[in-house]
């Protein structure tokens, strides 16, 4: 790599800063590395007895220097200010580059072992080359597949086109040595000496064929004559507690190839035999090798005295916490903090609870001007211990003051003047950014304003719960940045306030919004037989900070009372009309003529039917009330309409009072005689099946075995009773009950599916998506059974419900069939996750040109209207242009 | 009163003038909803300016910006719901036996893949006019789709390997289940084997193969072959099945084989399709493969019950397909097509990405998201797509 920089002149005073423009992709050739490297590396030794560098060695002080205080003896600056510099290793006999030996296989199947030239006629040579020329210039990726071919068809040629040479097979054994099979088979080793020869005789023309471009890139430049010696920056020495030197992995690898080296050459200079120099030649091409990559195939790795495999070059690369992926593409960053959350009814959307602690420590650079003077001036004096205060002064000059460590607070706040920056406690109102991992959307990270709270934990509201996917039972954590500057805060206020965020991207509907409490508060304040005296009305509206004008009371005498529909009313926009079905819709057809509150109508911001619950009001609901309002009254403004009503919601429950017992899951008994009943029915068509099966009476269905046949009857039959159950259930439930409520609004508990586990029937336990247990003992699930045992009971189905209880069987089956359902999700999680990743990575670069189009980085087009319409989702209604409102308010109707 | 209003009603012509007009600023769906709408209706001009301005206004407000990161938008979108995808198991249970279609995320991930071979290959077959109405004659166009072997047919094979005959005996019945076939269909298939070392005698539904010299192993093969011996149908085409949907009857089979479905007579090759991308693109082009992944992706997503909208998935095949090619979503198609050799070597391979881009002597430019995060520049995308600066005195 050789970066298209100007040469960087550094001086004492300041390393000039420049920003990359290109980075040009190369093979170092020999030349390179001398004349870039200060000095040759001649002996083994890196610190002498009195643990001085030794001059020569890996350590020398020409290459730079990383303790404090010391100097570098090539540029004179000092360890902050040196970049340092390259030396080498000239190697004794050239060694490959692992890495290449892939590459120089090909070559030298592809050309000719005589004369050096690609095994291809001179016409195919200028058909070739014209076509690849033109394909160059637009076609990057169909020349690769021509040179492929062309790389295909010249390794087919036996005999050179150019000097008639016949080609011999190369055989290359990973990672490094390569063979030419000779005449009946005989093998004759390539040493690299000679490889280098063979690749330093093709021509530069032909190279280009093969797709090596030879002016940065010549084949011979991949067999190592000598070695580049990288500067101890790369490879820090730590000192550990005893005093004792710790060396980098690099170093010690560096160490390993200058002793093999010194001795290889000592060897050739002494005239020692062929198989010792052979030897060592080899020794140094494994030291080498691993230098580059210690995890060949192949090759032991080389390990540390710990017995720990030796980090090299490729190691470092690599993988999540390699380079790349671990310190390029996402770095640890200050002004940030992680604590748990909790959760706070009573914060808008949009603010975050931050512990006076945290405030303290986090702190945002305020520039002093003559406006806030005072204040900065203030804050200097509070310091660092009194919130809100300040943590660092910085001087117009740069100069930077730890408050901990002044004296004279008072002083230095007298000395502020314009110009100067504060770095301050965070305070009240200002934005931050607050995530919760996995970060699988935009929404995962939002723009918050700060609010500082005494405890110790992070608050947030509920209603953006959703959005992070977050929760409090399960001691969850989030992060949370402050951001530095003007531009990146401007950024944050305009893109990434919640609630510009209601709307998810994904399908256009609203993604923050109520949830179970909620939920539950807005059923039931806004049920029929709800009435509210007027201190209730007042302690609800103050709740929603309402300034209006109060309503009529619904009941005047003897008491004047409200309904909580009117209380809803009056915080709904006077211009609002919305019709919609409710979750508790049942029977009713038109939505004018229901006395059942199945419909919501609202008619000029007055609620005249209906309730509300998951439907209106919840989260993640299309075409609901919440998202007519966030659609048309606006970001803003949706914010603070469900700030207020969450809060009254959630104050009337307060006040109502919801806890669910073991009483609202009553039922007469006479619903578990028909339960009972139900069940035996059930099992006797099942045991039929069986017997049917048994006799061999059972037809197979198309398709399938007659043991697939009688599985699905038996899976389909028993499904079906557990449906009958569960209306029985619902006919028997106390419908006033708690766990009905919370089921049927939508608040919790996702169907009446679960009221029916709680007090009907659990159902078939089941593994691996939907199959019943048939493994464990052979022939049977467990020793409770015969073998053979074909019934519902021995092969997991559970009949009893949670209230009464699950018989030791039953729980078994209901273990297993929860820990095959937690092991699923563990299991996905993973791949869901790796989808993601390379789903971003393929598709990160796409954007929005100015033109309309949709292109990657290259410019091309992808798209030339954005999914053919231009619209975005996030700014549609629910992906559409919602014509009968554009109708509406045209003042069109039908 | 009542002569000014009639004057004032928008005559058909005067709105196909403005329909006309929007179409050059609204796309194609939504004039087309509008038409509908409008149709039948009495408006006046005012209400008609009226409804074109806010018509115009709230779709230019709905426009994507300049610099949208539309690319990480659509990932996401499509990557969060597959996190919350399930194998909804008792679902299933009831109603028509199916196929056992890979639903869910695993079919997901195969097709950002784009694998060679779906794991349940399927074809949706639709028929002509003729057919799609009679569920028996969209049967009898299923006979001749789907693939009747011997084996399929044959009530008993036993192998004498004393005689070295094989004694095959057809289940008649099942012939006639299937299509009507007959034994001189099963004959004119047999009787090819003649001549290959082998006799063939047919009694009745009792096929006798006798081979002129005793060799066990070749007499195991030519049961093999036998056994796997066409007798109607289609390559590759497991099962069909005729169901009913959305008004008309359509065959749906368990294996594909779209190239030689397209031909038989009965089917409307104008909407039969495939789950293969790769076999569509072949067959039908491109553009075709680019509509499945589409709604294949939709399919999945719509059966867990996860709302995507649309246009993410269109971006997402649109990517997959836009070279003209199908690619993978990953290292062996979109992202290791790209540019910037950083950017591949950040992804995955990390090592052999940076050897080659050296062989080559690949240029780095910075164009992309990731290279510029590796170097610290600004992100070409959303915000940093700016390049004018305001110049304060």
């Amino acid at each position: 790599m050789v970066a298209q920089t100007e040469k960087v002149s550094v001086k004492e005073e300041e390393i000039p800063l420049k920003a990359i423009k290109a980075i040009k992709f190369s093979i170092l050739s020999p030349d390179v590395i001398r004349s870039m490297s200060v000095m040759e590396i001649t002996t083994s030794e890196t610190y002498d007895e009195a643990g001085r560098p030794m001059v020569g060695g890996l350590m020398d002080r020409r290459l730079g220097v990383v303790e404090p205080g010391a100097r570098c003896e090539t540029c004179g600056n000092p360890p902050d200010k040196c970049p340092g510099h390259f030396g080498r290793i000239e190697l004794a006999r050239p060694v490959i580059h692992v890495e290449y030996a892939k590459y120089i296989h090909d070559l030298l199947r592809t050309t000719c072992r005589e004369c050096g030239r690609i095994l291809l006629t001179d016409e195919e040579i200028e058909k070739y080359s014209k076509r690849l020329a033109r394909l160059r210039v637009r076609w990057k990726l169909l020349a690769d597949r021509l040179i492929e071919r062309i790389r295909k068809k010249a390794m087919e040629r036996t005999v050179c086109p150019h000097c008639g040479a016949k080609q011999y097979k190369i055989r290359f054994e990973r990672p490094y040595t390569f063979y030419e099979e000779k005449e009946n088979g005989v093998l004759e080793k390539l040493d690299p000496m000679k490889i280098r020869e063979r690749l330093e005789k093709i021509p530069d023309s032909d190279l280009e064929l093969l797709g090596w471009d030879p002016k940065f890139a010549r084949p011979e430049w991949a067999v190592l004559t000598v070695l580049p010696v990288p500067p101890p920056q790369v490879r820090p020495s730590i000192q550990l507690e005893t005093g004792q030197r710790s060396e980098d992995d690099l170093t010690h690898k560096l160490v390993d190839i200058v002793r093999v080296n010194e001795k290889l050459r000592t060897a050739i200079d002494s005239g020692a035999p062929s198989s010792v120099v052979d030897q060592l030649w080899d020794l140094l091409q494994y030291h080498v090798a691993t230098y580059f990559n210690n995890e060949l195939p192949n090759l032991p790795p080389v390990k540390h005295r710990s017995g720990r495999p030796l980090k090299t070059l490729a190691q470092r690369l690599k993988g999540k916490e390699g380079r790349f992926r671990g310190s390029l593409s996402g770095k640890r960053v200050d002004f940030s903090s992680r604590t748990v959350i909790s959760p706070d009814p009573n914060l808008s959307i949009n603010e975050v609870g931050v512990p006076i602690d945290v405030a303290k420590i986090l702190t945002v650079p305020m520039t002093v001007t003559e406006w806030n003077l005072e204040l900065a001036r203030q804050l200097v004096l509070n310091g660092p211990e009194v919130w809100p205060g300040a943590n660092y002064v910085i001087y117009p000059d740069g100069r930077r003051v730890d408050l901990r460590y002044f004296r004279d607070r008072r002083e230095l706040a007298n000395k502020l003047a314009p110009g100067f920056v504060v770095e301050r406690h965070l305070m009240n109102g200002d934005i931050v950014l607050f995530n919760r991992q996995p970060s699988l959307h935009r929404m995962s990270m939002m723009g918050h304003i700060v609010r500082v709270l005494p405890g110790r934990t992070f608050r947030l509201h509920l209603a953006v719960c959703p959005p992070y996917n977050a929760d409090f039972d399960g001691g969850d954590e989030m992060n949370l940045h402050v951001p530095q500057n003007e531009e990146a805060r401007a950024e944050a206020k305009t893109l990434m306030l919640v609630q510009n965020h209601i709307i998810t991207p994904r399908y256009g509907g609203p993604i923050i919004g109520a949830r179970q409490d909620y939920i539950t508060g807005g059923y039931l304040l806004t049920r029929k037989d709800t009435f509210i005296n007027r201190e209730l009305l007042m302690y609800l509206l103050a709740a929603a900070n309402y300034d209006g004008e109060i309503d009529e009371p619904a009941i005047m005498h003897p008491k004047e009372l409200w309904t909580g529909k009117q209380v809803i009313s009056m915080l709904l926009p006077k211009d609002l009309n919305w019709v919609q079905a409710t979750a508790i819709k049942e029977s009713c057809k038109d939505p004018y003529n229901c006395y059942t509150d199945e419909y919501i109508v609202v008619v000029n911001g007055y609620m005249a039917t209906g309730v509300l619950d998951k439907k209106s009001i919840g989260a993640e609901q299309v075409d609901s009330l919440w998202h007519v309002i966030v659609k048309r009254y606006g970001n803003d403004y949706a914010r603070r309409w469900v700030d207020s009503i969450l809060r009254a919601l959630l104050r009337f429950l307060d006040l109502r009072g919801f806890s669910m017992g073991i009483d609202s899951l009553e039922m007469p008994p006479d619903s578990y005689k028909e339960l009972e009943k139900l069940y035996e029915e059930s099992e006797k068509k099942v045991l039929d099946y069986i017997q049917r099966f048994r006799e061999g009476k059972l037809e197979a269905e198309p398709g399938l075995t007659v043991e697939e046949t009688l599985e699905n009857d038996v899976t389909i039959e028993l499904s079906r009773v557990r449906e009958a159950a569960a209306r029985v259930a619902e006919r028997y439930i106390n419908k006033d009950g708690e766990a009905y409520i919370m089921a049927k609004t939508g608040a919790r508990g996702g169907s009446i599916v679960n009221i029916t586990q709680m007090v009907a029937m659990i159902g078939q336990q089941t593994i691996r998506g939907g199959e019943r247990f048939k493994r464990g003992f052979i022939g049977r699930t467990t020793a409770h059974f015969e073998p053979g045992d074909l019934g519902p009971i021995a092969k997991g189905f559970v009949r009893s419900n949670f209230k009464v209880g699950l018989s030791p069987l039953e729980f078994f089956f209901h273990a297993a069939g929860g820990r095959d359902g937690l092991v699923d999700t563990a299991v996905r999680t993973a791949q869901s996750g790796y989808m993601q990743r390379r789903l971003i990575n393929a598709l990160q670069d796409i954007y929005v040109a100015y033109d309309g189009t949709v292109r990657n980085a290259s410019g091309s087009i992808i798209q030339t209207k954005y999914a053919e319409d231009g619209i975005d989702v996030s700014k549609s209604d629910h992906g559409r242009l919602n014509l009968d409102e554009i109708f509406r308010r045209a003042g069109i109707s039908r | 009163m009542v002569m000014s209003e009639v004057n004032n009603v928008v005559s058909q012509e005067e709105l196909n003038n403005v329909l006309v007009q929007l179409a050059n600023i609204l796309p194609p769906r939504i004039i087309d909803e509008l038409k509908s709408k409008l149709s039948g209706m009495k408006i006046t001009r005012e209400q008609l300016a009226n409804l074109v301005k806010i018509l115009v206004d709230e779709y230019y407000k709905m426009l994507i910006d300049p610099g949208g990161a539309i690319g990480i938008v659509t990932a996401q979108s499509v990557g969060e719901p597959s996190t919350q995808m399930i194998l909804r198991s008792f679902h299933f249970a009831g109603g028509l036996r199916e196929f056992s279609m890979a639903l869910g995320l695993p079919r997901m991930i195969e097709l950002v893949d784009a694998r060679r071979k779906p794991s349940v290959p399927m074809m949706t077959i639709y028929l002509d006019e003729e057919h799609r109405s009679d569920p028996n004659k969209a049967q009898e166009v299923a006979y001749k789709i789907q693939l009747t072997t011997i084996e399929n047919v044959a009530k008993s094979v036993e192998v004498d390997y004393i005689n070295s005959q094989i004694v095959i005996e057809i289940d008649e019945d099942e012939l006639k289940q299937r299509g009507g076939l007959s034994m001189e269909d099963v004959r004119k298939v047999v009787e090819r084997i003649k001549g290959k070392g082998a006799q063939v005698e047919i009694e009745g539904n009792v096929i006798r193969i006798t081979l002129e010299e005793a060799d066990i192993i070749k007499l195991r093969r030519i049961r093999d072959k036998v056994m796997q011996t066409r007798l109607a149908g289609i390559k590759n085409v497991k099962k069909t099945l005729v169901r009913y949907k959305d008004g008309e009857w359509i065959i749906e089979t368990e294996g594909t084989n779209l190239e030689a479905v397209l031909t038989i007579d009965g089917v409307d090759y104008r909407r039969t399709i495939s789950n293969d991308i790769h076999e569509v693109a072949e067959v039908l082009g491109i553009e075709a493969a680019r509509t499945v992944i589409m709604r294949e992706l939709k399919k999945v997503l719509d059966q867990q019950g996860l709302d995507t909208d649309i246009r993410h998935l269109m971006l997402i095949s649109d990517v997959m397909t836009w070279t003209g090619r199908v690619r993978q979503v990953g290292r062996h198609g979109v992202v290791g097509e790209k540019e910037s050799p950083l950017a591949r070597a950040a992804f995955e391979v990390t090592v052999k990405n940076l050897v080659e881009a050296s062989i080559k002597g690949e240029l780095e430019n910075f164009r992309g998201v990731v290279e510029s995060v590796l170097a610290g520049k600004y992100i070409p995308i959303g915000t940093g797509i700016v390049q004018l600066l305001m110049e304060f005195e």
